[in-house]
């Protein structure tokens, strides 16, 4: 920077000599720091790289060919039994998180050893599965190579599945770790639970106040809100992929190989009484291929997994334990899985929404299975199935997803405001749409009543008979000037038509459109009226009325001019209407009330493509507008009252952009451009607008509410 | 200036060897992991993953587990309709549980016959089990195991406000056991509560109304919230014992301008001898701020547990639209099995106390705007008042039985969203699109059509609800006798465009009229319209006027256009009509308009034909119903469903306060038309009696006390096609025919 700054201003300088010392002085030093750097990185690199670290922050290394090996005697202590009523409040230290930020925990990795007995035989398998979740957390976010600003610890023993690790040794290992602490903020992956004969539902380890993320829990071994339930890992699901027939050819599929007895049983009967039930079992010419099935009866040989794609409804039962791989298999296949398993936890079920992902049938109840999936509706059916494979590529696709979802799980348990709704957990956008900020149903209340926010340039004539105007409206509660004109101040406060509601001018540093959609602070009330200056032909009545209806859909655009989009067969693209039709998609912002939210939806959260196009072509924020509402709301604007002639008698065509035919083509052009950007047509027509209730009549005696309205 | 490309070059020298340095580092680590990754075996084998039992587990041992539905509920006791058997009281009850029973006892679950009944409820009160208080009931436990169907407490369900007592205040505490009977109680923590068996109650005060209730006070939706205060708390400490501390330390946290933490050691006999250092300086704080003048300028709310987990303040902070910070570690929610509270509250952790603040300003406007919503709509919809509270309780109970039974619950956006679980039927449809939801719901593309089977299926698929908003409409008509009118209007439903079925539901002591189908018009080419005469004196008898909208059954379309047989409505009127629907399918949307007015003379409603200029009923004499609205009016409470037979009339005053009441929104009328009889009818018309008008006239008051309010909402505009008579050509008109329709 400062040798920059030096050659810049030396290019004129007298003092060239003095400068060309100092620089070379400069650049000397430079270079020298540079070099000594240099062999400094070199040379501490080459030499660490032999050599054991001795620095406690160093990540943890998974891929090491020899890990340093631990005896354990069989001596030594073990780790307390499972705390069983652990909760978050009082198992888990949160004094140790916030240490990484104020939205994310941090964990640490125990380094890598190989744990023996006293005679040499390893005490757990390492997997591939538990090394790419240790791997995973190394990667994410969340890790910390340093021990004490952690605030989960995740021991590297394997624990994924009973049958490979001797509880007694690892809870020995457990209890030897250096910050273990009755297993305080530690966590513990399992995904096979318990052994014969009893198939406990939760690891059997003593863990002691360890948080558990485990497969296949029930409601009672799960500690509600502190442990995490995952999915058994499937690798088979993995190599799924996501094309799908046109359609399926089975209304229920039955791969699992291990139901047991009782409810094989129940499902044969069913399978052998109707035809809506396909009952695969091992095929008995070659036990040990898997990717194989026959159908009990005719032993039809059918491929698995594809065989789940073709099935609308798939089961899965519970067996000696809960949760079961083949899960994963047919939510990857999106064959619509029936869970019959009493009391299971589902997994990340805290966040995942599994009634939108499947049907659970209680195990008393497997004779009524046909009338159940029967008794499903279309539309049920449809939501079920699109939702599977977007669930099942977010949570389960990989062991890295599953590790990240129980992480931010626990993450969102620790930071509340950094938790996700349940319309992120559960609700695609591209299914759902956008959620609409004004859900409430409510009609706004009068006495607030409206600020009326008019964008001008230079037109001041116009600009004060609307003013005086306006402030005939009984609920007008405020007016705001938007000056639009850079070049030239707004007219002294004297010369202002005097009002009795409070009147303020905002001078802006941009001539642009968007301005008058921005979210002012003094913009005190909900609804707003936006209002070109030219606009002095609407009544108080008329506005008023207009106020009245919006309070009744205040989360809709509700104003005075309207327009409509056409398909064009002949050009193949939507064009911009604005004859005297019978149907309205759009409400011009020239005179429209609507949400404040709104105009800050415009300025924050509007895709900022459409933004710059406004601005670029100064042109089109009316329908930017009603495109962005349209979206988020999925309802039509209304128009109020009857046709008006909105042209200004005074005014020239010259002068009148919307005369102008190159002004209708790139209206046009815009509602193309924005129904690209949303990617769909937003707008929706509609073939009514709102009158108030005696429009019209007459003879009645009962005096009108708004008599003035509909003159043209 | 050869020293600059000197330096250039030596920077980009530089750059390229530490480059060269991490990306050889970072290709060698690539490289064994790999390699690694790969040398190492699965965690399990096929076989490990798909191990069968050994040995037949059927029946869980459920000596010493908590109870859950599978092992200590009786599904077989309940049938289709599960009903709730309330024992006979005897003996006293505080003034709380005999509005909870009364409000069992008149709702549409009960039954008065214990052998049908799916749930008891005892009429002991359990509500208070402090021995300390004064509401508490003595011996509760003998009496609970004399009940004649307790059954180890079987199919029960018990309310509890109040566990424990001074000084531990533990939550085992009840005084009886309540076996395997379903707890719903208030300040249920994590640690005792039984999952997905008990259920959580709020705290409720003694005043807190029957019925009706509150309407929420911040419906207000100002973007951002212009509230004074930033977070609130006013309420007392105890100094010492359980549950003191969070309270004790709140002063930490006041300053008196954005954070107003005030609390108080005044309460009690002898808060005087209790007293610490800090009582009379926060005593003098305490007395600056007025606690409603809080809950209504603050954002935030703080609710802090008590001696117990819940407090009144959360309800409180709830309808002030004052967003709770829940500062009381463990305590599960009140209904959090359905509700999501993380729509509505934020946690904090008491642990964390000093962060509070920091916590609040984080959260961003437009979450509190939702957040703010959320609470005025739960407020509404399921604690506003004890009616409400109990009925969410059963029909989180019922939804499980129906879980069970059927496999399908509720969605939880019908729990958490418009229009709710109390506006909804939990048997009605299995998803979203089956309600009526003001906001358009994107319907999922459908999916792969399911298979044919090879055979004739054996199972019959039973029938779901029909979509909202539909393409097509049902012409549900209530026809008392045939007249020239009903033959116009039959023609001209013949000649609607999207008119899919004609329902007739014939009520009179003459033969029904067989009618199968409706020919179109000349030059209409399509199919004519099937017609069913529904015979309401054989199908219904007793019925009466209610039966008109009891054949839901052969109603294929979730919009219903109700009408009077000799309601004058043209073809044109009548695909207008469901062209507006269609955008509001939640309301009513028709053409009889009618408003009721409060009559301070006589101190009651009034009822009015003679609008002005607002109407707030839209009779559905010719009016667009939704399908699931018309169902939930067969499953009203039995009292306004006795008031209408009783007067043989009202049922379409009743329509209307029940959608209003549903929907919170008043129904809409179209174009000009304001008759909706024939004008020469032969027979003598109920309307031209004074007596009828009166009998209306009692009827609105009779609902507004059975719903605790008036629900009816006003409105003061009406729909028209969009160049009703503007002064263009008619032949740009697409509704011609309507403009001539002045009366």
């Amino acid at each position: 920077m400062a040798a920059e700054s030096l050659l810049k201003t030396g290019k004129h300088s007298k003092y060239t000599s003095y400068r060309k010392i100092l620089y070379h002085r400069f650049f000397v030093g430079l270079l020298l720091f540079i070099v000594v750097s240099l062999v400094f990185t070199v040379v501490f690199n080459t030499f660490t790289g032999s050599a054991a670290r001795i620095d406690v922050y160093q990540a943890v290394n998974l891929d090491s060919t020899s890990f340093e090996v631990v005896k354990i005697s069989s001596s030594a202590l073990e780790a307390h039994p499972r705390v069983s009523n652990c909760t978050y409040w009082d198992c888990v230290d949160v004094y140790r998180c916030g240490k990484g930020g104020h939205n994310k925990i941090t964990i640490y990795i125990y380094p890598v050893k190989d744990y023996q007995t006293e005679n040499g035989n390893s005490i757990s398998r390492f997997s591939k599965e538990f090394y790419m979740i240790l791997d995973t957390i190394k990667r994410s976010k969340y890790y910390t190579p340093d021990p004490e600003e952690a605030c989960l610890l995740v021991p590297s023993i394997d624990t994924l599945n009973q049958h490979s690790f001797s509880s007694k040794h690892v809870a020995q290992v457990l209890q030897s770790l250096p910050y273990w602490n009755h297993g305080e903020n530690h966590l513990i992956f399992n995904m096979l639970p318990g052994s014969a004969p009893n198939y406990n539902s939760v690891v059997d380890l003593n863990t002691s106040r360890a948080i558990i993320a485990g497969a296949g829990f029930n409601t009672w071994t799960f500690r509600y809100n502190f442990d995490v339930s995952i999915p058994v890992y499937s690798a088979v699901a993995e190599t799924i992929d996501s094309t799908q027939p046109e359609q399926k050819k089975y209304l229920i599929i039955s791969t699992q190989l291990n139901i047991p007895h009782d409810y094989l049983e129940e499902l044969q009967n069913i399978a052998s009484s109707s035809n809506d039930l396909l009952l695969l079992d091992r095929c008995k010419t070659d036990k040990t291929d898997h990717s194989k099935r026959c159908e009990y009866t005719t032993g039809r040989q059918f491929d698995y997994p594809n065989v789940l794609k073709d099935g609308m409804f798939c089961l899965v039962v519970r067996s000696a334990r809960l949760m079961q791989a083949v899960l994963m298999d047919i939510l990857a296949s999106q064959c619509i899985p029936v869970v019959i398993a009493d009391s299971v936890v589902m997994p990340f079920s805290s966040h995942v929404d599994w009634n939108k992902l499947v049907l659970f049938v209680p195990e008393d109840n497997i004779k009524n299975l046909v009338k159940i999936v029967h008794s499903v509706s279309k539309e049920r059916r449809g939501e079920l199935y699109w939702q599977l494979r977007w669930a099942f590529d977010r949570y389960f696709a990989s062991i890295e997803k599953i590790t990240l979802t129980a992480l931010e799980i626990i993450n969102e348990k620790v930071f509340a405001l950094a938790a996700r709704t349940y319309e992120e957990w559960n609700m695609p956008e591209h299914l759902y749409g956008p959620v609409n900020p004004l859900f409430l149903p409510v009609t706004a209340s009068k006495a607030a009543g409206f600020t009326a926010v008019i964008l001008t340039y230079d037109r001041v004539d116009s600009l004060f008979a609307l003013v005086s105007k306006l402030v005939r409206t009984p609920s007008l509660a405020k007016i705001l000037v938007v000056w639009n004109n850079q070049k030239k101040a707004p007219p002294p406060s004297s010369e202002w038509p005097v009002t009795n509601k409070p009147l303020k001018v905002i001078r802006t540093k941009e001539n642009k459109l968007s301005n008058r959609f921005f979210p002012y602070d003094e913009i005190e009330t909900e609804c707003q009226l936006t209002i070109d200056d030219d606009i002095v032909m609407l009544t108080p009545d008329e506005l008023e009325f207009g106020f009245d209806v919006w309070r009744e859909f205040p989360d809709r655009i509700v104003g005075f001019p309207s327009r409509l989009h056409v398909w064009d067969n002949t050009t193949n693209s939507w064009r911009y209407h604005s004859e005297w039709t019978n149907q309205i998609s759009m409400v011009l912002t020239g005179a429209a009330f609507h949400h404040k939210i709104w105009s800050w939806y415009y300025t924050y959260k509007m895709p900022p493509e459409i933004r710059s196009w406004v601005d670029d072509n100064f042109n089109c924020e009316d329908i930017a507008m009603n495109f962005l509402v349209a979206n988020v709301t999925r309802k039509a604007p209304i128009k109020v009252t009857p046709r008006k002639k909105f042209k200004c008698p005074e005014c020239t065509n010259t002068e009148m952009l919307s005369a102008d035919a190159r002004h209708m083509s790139q209206r046009s052009a815009c509602i193309a451009r924005f129904a690209e950007i949303y990617g769909h047509m937003a707008l929706q027509p509609v073939e009514f607008r709102a009158d108030p209730l005696q429009y019209r009549e007459t003879g009645s005696g009962i005096p009108h509410a708004y008599p003035d309205i509909g003159a043209l | 200036m050869q020293a600059k490309k000197r330096f250039i070059l030596l920077s980009l020298t530089f750059g390229v060897v530490v480059y060269c340095y991490f990306t050889m580092f970072h290709l060698k680590s690539e490289h064994t992991q790999s390699s690694r990754r790969s040398e190492l075996p699965s965690f399990a084998s096929f076989d490990e993953l798909s191990e069968l039992p050994t040995q037949p587990y059927r029946k869980l041992t459920i000596e010493k587990i908590p109870c859950r539905m599978e092992t200590c509920f009786d599904f077989s006791k309940c049938g289709k309709d599960p009903k709730i058997y309330v024992y006979p009281s005897d003996g006293p009850v505080s003034a709380s549980y005999r509005k909870v029973l009364s409000v069992i006892r008149e709702s549409r679950y009960a039954t008065r016959d214990p052998n049908e009944a799916c749930l008891f409820v005892p009429a002991i009160d359990t509500l208070d089990a402090d021995p300390l208080s004064p509401e508490h009931a003595p011996d509760v436990a003998s009496r609970l195991t004399h009940l004649p169907y307790w059954n180890n407490g079987r199919n029960h369900l018990i309310f509890n406000l109040y566990a424990g007592t001074w000084p531990d205040y533990a939550e085992s505490a009840l005084g009886f056991n309540p076996g395997e009977a379903i707890l719903a109680r208030a300040s249920a923590s994590e640690s005792f509560f039984r999952d997905e068996f008990d259920i959580s109650l709020p705290l409720f005060h003694k005043e807190h109304p029957e019925r009706g209730g509150v309407p929420p006070a911040a419906t207000g939706n100002l973007f951002p919230a212009p509230r004074r205060h930033l977070l609130a708390f006013k309420g007392k400490r105890y100094v010492h014992g359980i549950g003191s501390e969070t309270r004790n330390s709140l002063w930490h946290l006041h300053d008196g301008n954005h954070l107003i933490l005030v609390t108080t050691c005044r309460h009690g006999k002898s808060w005087k001898d209790l007293r610490d250092e800090r009582c009379d300086e926060d005593n003098r704080e305490y007395d600056k701020f007025d606690y409603e003048q809080l809950l209504a300028n603050s954002t935030f709310c703080l609710v802090a547990r008590g001696r117990r987990l819940g407090s009144y303040r959360f309800l409180e902070a709830l309808a002030a639209g004052c967003i709770p910070v829940l500062l009381s570690n463990g305590w599960r929610l009140p209904f959090d099995e359905r509700i999501d509270w993380r729509r509505a509250v934020i946690w904090a952790d008491e642990r964390l106390l000093l962060q509070v603040p920091e916590l609040v300003r984080s959260v961003s406007p437009e979450r509190i705007l939702a957040l703010r919503q959320q609470t005025q709509f739960l407020w509404e919809q399921y604690f506003s008042s004890i009616e409400k509270i109990v009925f969410t309780t059963i029909e989180i109970l019922l939804e499980r039985v129906l879980e069970h039974r059927l496999s399908k619950q509720r969605e939880a956006l019908i729990w958490n969203a418009s229009p709710g679980a109390l506006g909804t039927l939990a048997t009605y449809g299995d998803s979203r699109v089956h309600f009526p939801i003001s906001a358009p719901i994107l319907q999922a593309p459908t999916c792969p059509s399911s298979p044919l089977s090879p055979l004739p299926a054996p199972s019959v698929p039973l029938a779901a609800p029909p979509p909202t908003p539909g393409n097509t409409y049902t012409a549900l008509l209530y026809v008392q006798a045939t007249s020239p009118a009903l033959h116009k209007l039959l023609a001209n439903i013949a000649s609607s465009e999207y008119c899919e079925k004609v329902v007739l539901v014939w009520d009179s002591e003459r033969a029904a009229p067989s009618l199968k189908s409706l020919s179109r018009l000349a030059g209409d080419t399509r199919d004519p319209l099937p017609v069913l005469v529904v015979d309401a004196t054989t199908h219904y008898p007793g019925e009466g006027v209610s039966a008109r909208w009891q054949p839901l059954w052969a109603v294929p379309t979730a919009g219903v256009f109700s009408l009077d047989g000799d309601a004058p409505l043209l073809a044109e009127e009548l695909d207008f009509a469901f062209r507006v629907w269609k955008h509001f399918p939640e309301r009513i949307v028709g053409y009889p308009a009618r408003t009721h007015f409060w009559d301070e003379a006589k101190g009651a409603w009034g009822y009015s034909s003679k609008w002005g200029d607002s109407y707030s009923m839209v009779l559905p004499g010719a009016a667009l119903v939704h399908r699931s609205v018309l169902a939930q009016y067969a499953a009203a409470a039995p009292a306004l469903r006795q008031a209408v037979r009783r007067t043989r009339n009202c049922e379409d005053i009743l329509l209307n306060c029940l959608a209003s009441h549903l929907t919170r929104r008043p129904p809409l009328k179209l174009a000009q038309r304001r008759r909706y009889k024939a004008t020469h009818h032969k027979y003598k018309s109920s309307w031209s009696d004074p007596e009828h008008f009166v009998q209306r006239q009692s009827c609105l008051n009779t609902f507004a006390t059975a719903w605790g309010y008036m629900p009816l909402m006003r409105s003061v505009l009406r729909l028209d096609p969009i160049l009703f008579k503007d002064p263009v050509s008619t032949l740009r008109k697409k509704y011609r025919k309507m403009e001539l329709v002045t009366s």
